[in-house]
């Protein structure tokens, strides 16, 4: 393994010796995995070379056969994606996870609808959306996103400001880590700079940011530190100052040793 | 010229966007059709418009109208009911039949029979989510069971007499000279409520996301399958009130009730707007929906037209009615 950067504090969010199998075929052979405070880890790799199930462990969707999760020092086991929600990992998933036909403050609070004070909301259970749709226009603005009102459908959303709802969303709730896969894969050229953008306002904050990427040019421009895939491993970590975008390719596809 | 139109249209739109609103859905499409429908009739026929004749209409459409509520909680999560019409039989034969034969009192019977069809409830939602069968095929399943179970349990006979309590909801009262039965007010009540539950509750926000994107649903955290298991339980215990009110206004328990009201009350809601891909739409369409169907029955009745043709109308409007919501809804899905 290449000399890691220097770093200036302990791991935040840790992994180590994940495996992962589907049947014969072992997707992870022991990966390791580092995310420190404050930084965006852009995660890179060959299509099969197992980003896609490290992420799934990491945001609680999938199971490791072997390894461990450590999260601020504690070892941590997430058995649903809420159990990693919980622990305060939030992650936007690359097909737009929002449903299209509730408003934009409905989408920012599924799940976690606020409800009224006093007798409105304890007995007759009704939703403070009032609050919700304050709150909500509070989250975007802070990211800068530009909608008409938290009252829209999101389907009358275009598609950077849909991604932009579920940036938001997970910038809200996501009190130490934002884990986002692909956050550009379903996007146009403008759409995609508007996102670029809003990945810097969320690092801006002070959330770490783990960045699934296929689109080296934005992974050099935002990335502060690379996590290569390859084999079911991490090949290597190295930053957009150490290497070139052909020599970290080099390094994903095997062409050059790590 | 697209300024003139714009400002032509304000005050329409906002009252759209204001019945948008209220309803939490567009409601415009079945309310201007139900209106259009009943002006019609009223030109058609002198007595249309009478008061008898209104709540005759209002009475006739109170079992599928309250069927049509727990359709349209299902079909919101992009579901199906099959087995309502029959649900609400075996829900009407259980009451009678405790009551008349098995001297069980009334209100015992009656819940009984409420929690029988709150079972087929369960039975159908279990199936959906844990054995992730289309609820068409489920629906279908219980449909015949709940139908043989009818016939099994009434031996084919009609249970005559049953107590007064279970046809309280019979009763009227008059309004300027009107008689308007209790049913109807339980129905109209029930759709106020659900229209409360739908666009004011988390559980009703949950039942609009579960149908629209279910996989971003279960990522938000909310337990899906136990959330449609709830919306199978809560409309079972709606067919279970439909059967007592179907025990209202017949006076008897009939094994042979109930059969074709799984596909009216699929057309109620269709016509209400709610569409059959899940995620959109009002309860409040729902009762205009129920409404047209009725005011068509009638108004058709009226003008002495066939009965065929009621059923070939009806059909036409069902058609009509998805066409409109895949036509508006396709780019969206896209």
């Amino acid at each position: 393994m290449s000399a890691q950067p220097a770093t200036p504090s302990e791991p935040l969010f840790h992994a180590r010796g994940i495996v992962k199998r589907f049947g014969h075929v072992t997707a992870l052979s022991g990966a390791d995995f580092d995310l420190y405070p404050g930084e965006v880890l852009a995660v890179i790799g060959d299509n099969g070379a197992g980003k896609s199930t490290l992420i799934k462990v990491l945001s609680g969707a999938l199971q490791p056969d072997e390894g461990e999760i450590h999260l601020d020092g504690e070892v941590v086991t997430f058995k649903t994606p809420l159990d990693a929600r919980r622990a305060g990992i939030e992650t936007v998933y690359q097909d737009l996870a929002v449903a299209p036909a509730l408003d934009i403050a409905s989408n920012l609070f599924l799940g976690r609808e606020l409800r009224r004070g006093g007798p409105l909301g304890q007995v007759l259970r009704m939703l403070d959306k009032r609050a919700m749709r304050k709150e909500a226009t509070r989250a975007l603005a802070e990211l800068n996103i530009g909608v008409q009102s938290v009252r829209a459908a999101v389907q009358d959303l275009s598609g950077g400001q849909r991604q932009g709802v579920a940036v938001a969303r997970a910038a809200a709730w996501g009190r130490r880590v934002v884990i986002m896969d692909e956050p550009t894969a379903a996007l146009g050229v403008k759409e995609t700079a508007q996102v670029v953008e809003l990945i810097k306002r969320v690092r801006e904050r002070g959330l770490p940011v783990i960045l699934i990427s296929h689109d080296m040019p934005h992974v050099f421009e935002l990335a502060d530190r690379i996590h290569i895939m390859r084999l079911g491993k991490r090949a290597a970590v190295v930053t957009p100052q150490s290497h070139t975008m052909q020599e970290a390719v080099a390094i994903m596809t095997g062409a050059a040793a790590a | 010229m697209g300024t003139t139109a714009d400002r032509g249209n304000a005050p329409l739109e906002r009252l759209l966007q204001a019945g948008r609103a209220v309803a939490g859905y567009s409601v415009a499409g079945p309310l201007g059709a139900l209106l259009l429908a009943m002006v019609f009739f009223t030109f058609e026929s002198d007595q249309f418009l009478q008061g008898p004749n209104l709540s005759l209409i209002l009475q006739q459409v109170v079992e599928v109208g309250v069927l049509a509520i727990g359709q349209t909680l299902i079909i919101l999560t992009a579901g199906i009911d099959l087995s309502c019409g029959a649900v609400m039989a075996f829900g009407m034969i259980v009451m009678t039949k405790l009551a008349v034969h098995s001297g069980v009192p009334a209100i015992p019977a009656i819940l009984i029979g409420i929690a029988a069809c709150a079972a087929f409830g369960l039975l159908n939602g279990l199936f959906v989510t844990k054995v992730r069968l289309p609820a068409f095929i489920v629906t279908l399943g219980t449909f015949n069971i709940a139908m043989a179970l009818v016939h099994i349990y009434s031996n084919e006979e009609t249970i005559a007499n049953p107590p007064s309590a279970m046809t309280y909801f019979g009763r009227t009262f008059s309004i300027g000279g009107t008689d308007i039965t209790y049913a109807v007010v339980l129905m109209l009540a029930l759709y106020g409520l659900f229209w409360f539950v739908l666009t004011q509750t988390k559980w009703g926000n949950h039942v609009y996301a579960v149908g629209n994107n279910p996989e971003a649903t279960r990522l938000s955290g909310i337990r899906t399958d136990r959330l449609l298991i709830s919306v199978y339980v809560v409309a079972g215990v709606i067919y279970g009130i439909a059967a007592l009110l179907l025990i209202a206004r017949t006076q008897v328990g009939d094994p042979n009730a109930g059969q074709t009201d799984n596909l009216d009350s699929i057309t109620a809601v269709v016509l209400g707007g709610t569409s059959l891909f899940g995620g959109r739409g009002a309860v409040i369409g729902t009762l205009f929906g129920a409404l047209i169907v009725g005011v068509f029955r009638n108004g058709l009745v009226l003008m002495g037209v066939s009965s065929v043709y009621q059923i070939l109308i009806t059909g036409i409007l069902v058609i009509l009615a998805v066409s409109v919501d895949q036509l508006t809804h396709r780019k969206e899905r896209g």
